[in-house]
């Protein structure tokens, strides 16, 4: 289970973004969250990938409730919920190749065969794989974002509007990866976003954000 | 912004300028076998000639030649004082912005403490604890001098970490150190490195300073402040040469080092560096 239980969270301890906000994702279910920009739900994404502390409410993981967020997190918790992004300029080092955060989890010889693996199955090709951020498109480089989130094979995957930069094709090939991976796997997957239509197809059920709020609010 | 043949002239006058005075002070004093030191009363303050492109000074002694390791000397101290300036700076700056809260107040407020004591006084000081010599003046300098690159990084590094590509970094299970080893050095680098080249004429005008007022170097020993110290009672008795040449070879890297320092900067700026391009 991964369980957002009334999470208060924001980056002023005064003007929270959201207050009380919950949400429940079950093992190997898919669900899509839909809300209009600037509500809070990639906060809400942040929190439950452990990169943001909430300033109030619990995350339960997998039936332990997380107390430490970020560094302060053990490498194994924080590695099992992996995490895209909606920018990928923004979330790629500008420094490293393609392939280097693929290759920076593990040893060298499992991570060249997890690299040989991943690459063709969100449909990067090895020249790619050596290229800087610059040298490729939006949507070639969200493919590597994707891949770098899979290659920890985590049992939680948030997506965070992961489509939101990127034509229809790249858009379905991505989902179709995810949904590869979360068959082998039975990860469960978090999908934020605004697009009603795609959720709904991608997502065993969709929640709207103003049902994860307290309704006396 | 100049137009790309006097960028490429400023470039290459500046980088042949260093040149011609590093390979100076490299090979100048192990190969010409003349002692710097040598006195000869019978020829003091002799104008420059073709024997003695510099002149001599008031002891009769070559001004070429000791500019010569004048330089050389300043030089050293400058590189070196710079170069441990910018790896302190570098350290606490990046420090302070990858660990954050506490650590970065109590780091910054350090920082605050030293810049509040003009920096040349602090120098003086920091000199008057030690026997003259070389490494009070190195020590002095880069005591000094690691503040501002502190900032810089600080603040280069504070703005690194809230971007997503770090926020990924610590979602795949990186620890401290590998986000800052790997994601947030070898982005202000380049920017420290510039700040240390910067730093290496700065640190020499300070060596000059120090010798200048009797706090640097011992007064027989060449360097460039000591020269001009030395060639004051000179001047004032017409003798101009003691004074100009030691004050040219101050001047002359500075320059060449901000020509050279400009356009490292365009390259580290990619917006500048297309509109030269285009």
């Amino acid at each position: 289970m991964l369980e957002l239980d009334s999470v208060t969270a924001g980056y002023e301890r005064r003007a929270p973004v959201f207050r009380g906000a919950s949400l429940t994702v079950a093992p190997g279910e898919s669900v899509g969250l839909l809300g209009p920009s600037g509500c809070g739900k990639s906060t809400l994404a942040r929190v439950a990938a452990l990169l943001h502390r909430p300033d109030a409410g619990r995350l339960v993981l997998d039936g332990t409730e997380v107390r430490a967020w970020r560094h302060r997190a053990p490498r194994a918790r924080r590695t099992a919920v992996g995490v895209v992004f909606q920018q990928p300029r923004t979330a790629a080092d500008p420094r490293l190749t393609l392939a280097e955060p693929l290759r920076a989890a593990g040893r060298r010889a499992e991570a060249r065969e997890r690299v040989a693996a991943l690459a063709p199955a969100v449909g990067l090709t090895p020249d790619l794989l050596g290229r800087r951020p610059h040298e490729v498109s939006d949507g070639q480089l969200q493919r590597a974002c994707l891949a770098r989130a899979l290659t920890l094979r985590p049992r939680w995957l948030i997506c965070d509007e992961m489509t939101a930069m990127l034509d229809a094709s790249t858009t379905a090939a991505l989902v179709a990866a995810v949904e590869t991976y979360r068959e082998e796997t039975g990860a469960g997957l978090l999908a934020v976003g605004h697009d009603r239509v795609l959720l709904n197809r991608w997502c065993d059920r969709t929640v709207e954000w103003k049902d994860c709020l307290p309704t006396a609010a | 912004m100049a137009d790309p043949r006097t960028h490429r002239l400023r470039l290459w006058t500046s980088a042949g300028t260093i040149a011609v005075l590093v390979l100076a002070v490299l090979l100048v004093p192990p190969l010409v076998q003349f002692d710097e030191q040598a006195v000869d009363l019978s020829r003091k303050l002799l104008p420059p000639s073709w024997d003695h492109p510099f002149g001599t000074d008031d002891l009769g002694r070559d001004l070429l030649l000791r500019c010569v390791h004048g330089l050389r000397i300043s030089l050293l101290v400058g590189l070196v004082a710079a170069l441990v300036a910018t790896v302190v700076g570098t350290a606490v700056g990046a420090a302070a912005g990858a660990l954050g809260g506490r650590p970065d107040r109590w780091l910054m407020r350090l920082v605050d403490a030293f810049s509040s004591v003009p920096h040349l006084l602090l120098g003086i000081f920091v000199v008057a604890l030690f026997r003259p010599g070389v490494w009070p003046v190195i020590a002095s300098v880069a005591v000094t001098h690691w503040l501002s690159t502190a900032r810089i990084v600080r603040a280069e590094v504070l703005s690194l970490r809230g971007r997503p590509f770090v926020d990924a970094a610590v979602s795949g299970g990186a620890s401290r150190w590998r986000v800052a080893v790997r994601h947030l050095l070898p982005a202000v680098l380049p920017q420290a490195g510039l700040a240390a080249v910067l730093m290496v004429p700065h640190a020499m005008w300070h060596e000059s300073a120090l010798s200048f007022l009797g706090l640097g170097l011992p007064s027989h020993q060449a360097s460039l402040g000591n020269l001009v110290q030395n060639a004051r009672s000179s001047l004032l008795a017409g003798y101009w040469w003691p004074t100009l040449y030691p004050g040219l070879l101050l001047i002359v890297p500075t320059l060449a080092v901000a020509g050279l320092a400009g356009a490292w900067r365009d390259r580290l700026n990619p917006r500048r560096r297309s509109e030269l391009t285009l």
